[in-house]
């Protein structure tokens, strides 16, 4: 049971296919669902555009509850994306995994740590770049010295603290959740005894599954709109 | 060794070095055009339909607004208009209660007036016809008695004392009778 990785070097690169593939199609997805969504769009909305509505409206109200809607309209498209795009990620796992002669091809791409760093690591670059952006260097110099100059260490501790937590949370979530579905289906296979005894905690772990991959989509974009309202206002 | 899933980059510990620089640029890359993309061609446009809808509502909202307003207006108007053409009906039909009334008294005044005119006509003609009814009897009465006079006394009387004798007989009849 035990597996690989799909690797291949290009360019001094380390490539993982699998990340690869499990990226593009989340991306391929999300990007089906917003246009089919999207393509007949009009002011009496019907069908999947009420959906997509709500969910703008939805992220509209993550925004709202951070910070003015003057400063924070800008980031409701990064909302939005990253919201489906985890949220597509995370149910990527579920079903089902694919494994080929022992490499993992098929999975949540939230599972891999390198992914969820990488996202995390972009939401923290991207809310110091709009920090400095709309204060200025120097009132972004600033920050890191209030309330008191001596809380300066923590400030930097509080960077990199974020960073990690924001990543390693959905990583952690999305990972635990498919290490058990793999143990379970394990189980599964194993036997007749043994698929009586997994079918029930199979279905009840995949309920959950997508019920925590629903709330950790959410975390995220919650957490991506306190972090760019941490930095981005004026006053805190 | 199911404890092994439970170990943090379990999975490819065992023959990539840690960190895939590759799929850090992999993630960025899909996750930026993703983003591009979706804006362009989802949330963009589904972001306009939103704001024309919230700019329509508006707008109507507006209209409703503007059209009650003028509806009020329009109503005012029309009440005091329906007050002022009752008053005005009412003013025309006492105005011509009035004049009626005028009138009605004018024409007896003239009918009465005319009737009085009538009558003294009439009688002043009666008056006068009596008196030629006399004047004619009289003298009938005078040729008639000269006539039997002078059939009595058979006798021709010059016709100036006969006269003259009858007018006294007469005038002394006329004191008697």
């Amino acid at each position: 049971m035990h597996h690989k990785n799909p690797t291949v070097e290009w360019l001094g690169l380390t490539f993982n296919l699998s990340n690869v593939l499990m990226l593009s199609v989340t991306a391929l997805i999300v990007f089906l669902i917003a246009i089919s969504a999207t393509r007949r769009l009009s002011l009496k909305p019907t069908g999947m555009q009420n959906f997509m509505e709500w969910l703008m409206d939805f992220v509209k109200g993550i925004i709202k509850s951070n910070m003015d809607w003057k400063t924070g309209g800008r980031f409701h498209v990064l909302g939005i994306t990253v919201l489906m795009f985890i949220f597509v990620a995370n149910m990527l796992g579920l079903p089902f995994s694919i494994i080929v002669n022992g490499e993992l091809w098929w999975k949540s791409p939230t599972a891999d740590p390198t992914i969820t760093m990488t996202l995390a690591v972009m939401v923290v670059v991207l809310t110091h770049f709009y920090a400095i952006k709309m204060k200025g260097l120097s009132e972004y110099g600033k920050d890191y010295l209030r309330p008191l100059p001596f809380l300066f260490p923590l400030k930097i501790i509080e960077e990199f603290a974020n960073t990690l937590t924001l990543g390693l949370r959905l990583y952690g979530n999305i990972y635990a959740g498919e290490v058990l579905l793999g143990l379970l289906a394990g189980l599964g296979s194993a036997g007749i005894a043994g698929f009586a005894g997994a079918l029930i905690p199979t279905m009840a772990w995949q309920g959950f599954s997508i019920f925590v991959g629903t709330i950790q989509a959410f975390i995220f974009c919650m957490l991506t709109m306190v972090y760019m309202a941490h930095k981005v206002n004026s006053d805190h | 060794m199911f404890l092994d899933y439970l170990v943090l980059g379990a999975t490819d510990a065992h023959e990539t070095e840690f960190l895939n620089t590759g799929d850090i640029l992999v993630t960025l890359v899909i996750f930026s055009i993703l983003m591009l993309l979706l804006k362009k061609f989802a949330w963009g446009p589904l972001m306009g339909v939103m704001k024309q809808r919230e700019d329509l509502i508006a707008s109507e909202i507006e209209a409703a607004e503007n059209s009650r307003l003028e509806s009020h207006k329009l109503l005012e108007e029309q009440r005091s208009l329906l007050k002022e053409a009752r008053t005005e009906a009412q003013g025309i039909v006492e105005n011509a209660k009035k004049q009626g009334d005028v009138q009605r008294e004018e024409i007896i005044t003239a009918a009465r007036a005319e009737a009085n005119r009538l009558k003294e006509s009439a009688v002043r003609e009666i008056e006068t016809e009596k008196d030629r009814a006399i004047a004619a009897v009289r003298e009938e009465v005078v040729s008639l008695s000269v006539l039997a006079a002078s059939k009595v006394l058979g006798k021709q009387i010059s016709e100036e004392d006969n006269r003259a004798l009858i007018e006294e007989t007469i005038a002394k009849a006329g004191d008697v009778g």
